[in-house]
């Protein structure tokens, strides 16, 4: 967090060295996505504490914790190709889940999923691209995205 | 502000819903209720209001000082090293879900970018837009970004490599929709 704040204030002050009024403009522009996402992220959150209530900790690991192993790569991979969520969403989510014991390289397969494979677009896809080419594009994706967790999680283990 | 309301009535919905239900709890004591408002909302919104704003600065800087429509312009059909490092530029900046890809992918084919740079294009998606990239950062972690663009890059480059060859030796076709 620390990273992006510090991140974002030498480069506004970069921004504003350069032209005063285009900075000015982005901060408004970025300021105004803000405010129009804002109640949607509330209700999430909402929805998302209610929902972690109910669901423990237990039953969160069992399907995506180290003790399903191999499993809760599949699990993460599986819940990324279903969902359509924006990525100011399917952060915070991340980082909560993380915060309850999710493994990074189990939310890396999610994360690769969330925007490599989309399930339900598969019939907007097949509009473009045909049949045969988007369901092979997603299960390759699907694929590529399970070898990125699993060579995370070598790496985070083993080196 | 009644526009904005309008805007998101579901949202709106829930908000009202769980903020007569937070008052109820605190004023009854019910513990559930209290539970879910103190250990779980209270700690992601605190959170959230930090780290997003901060956020959204920063897609709005990049947004005005480079813009999709600029890089698409350089695109056409240079090849080579260069197209690659051009479509994937075009997918890092941009925003959106990857089926707002397809369209862009369409007219890329039309002006004459190969099926392999195509299909990178959509591959680049999963790897590093820029502005999913400062919230993942934010939420993640810098060690969990870097580790996940160095895995993702030449992985899905391959799947994009792929996925062209195939496509042309089929005779794919892209069609407008």
């Amino acid at each position: 967090m620390t990273y992006i704040i510090v991140l974002t204030v030498i480069l506004t002050l970069i921004s504003l060295a350069f032209d005063k009024k285009k900075t000015w403009k982005g901060i408004k522009k970025g300021a105004k996505q803000f405010i129009n996402i804002l109640p949607t992220l509330l209700s999430v959150i909402i929805l998302i504490s209610i929902v972690l209530y109910f669901v423990s900790d237990d039953v969160l690991m069992k399907y995506l914790g180290t003790d399903a192993g191999i499993g809760a790569y599949f699990s993460a991979g599986m819940i990324g190709a279903v969902a359509i969520l924006p990525g100011f969403i399917a952060y915070p989510l991340a980082g909560i889940l993380v915060k309850s014991g999710v493994s990074l390289s189990v939310i890396a397969v999610f994360i690769s999923t969330l925007k490599m494979v989309g399930i339900l677009t598969i019939p907007i896809e097949k509009r473009y691209f045909g049949l045969k080419v988007t369901l092979m594009r997603n299960a390759l994706s699907f694929v590529g995205a399970l070898i990125v967790g699993i060579m995370m999680a070598l790496i985070l283990n083993y080196l | 502000m009644m526009k904005y309301l309008k805007k998101h009535p579901f949202d709106f919905s829930v908000i009202m819903v769980f903020s007569v239900f937070v008052t109820y709890s605190l004023f009854f004591h019910f513990n559930p209720g209290i539970e879910i408002f103190e250990k779980n909302f209270w700690t992601f919104l605190k959170e959230m209001l930090i780290a997003l704003p901060v956020m959204f600065i920063l897609i709005g800087l990049f947004d005005v000082w480079i813009s999709k429509e600029r890089v698409q312009k350089h695109i056409g059909d240079s090849s080579g090293t260069k197209g690659v490092l051009l479509v994937m530029l075009l997918a890092f900046v941009q925003a959106g879900p990857l089926y707002a890809a397809f369209p862009v992918a369409y007219i890329l084919k039309k002006k004459g970018t190969s099926s392999v740079n195509i299909f990178i294009y959509l591959s680049s998606y999963t790897m590093a837009k820029v502005p999913m990239l400062t919230f993942e950062i934010g939420f993640l972690g810098l060690k969990f970004s870097l580790l996940r663009l160095v895995l993702s890059i030449p992985i899905f480059i391959l799947i994009g490599i792929f996925m062209g060859k195939y496509f042309d030796k089929h005779k794919g076709t892209i069609n407008e929709v």
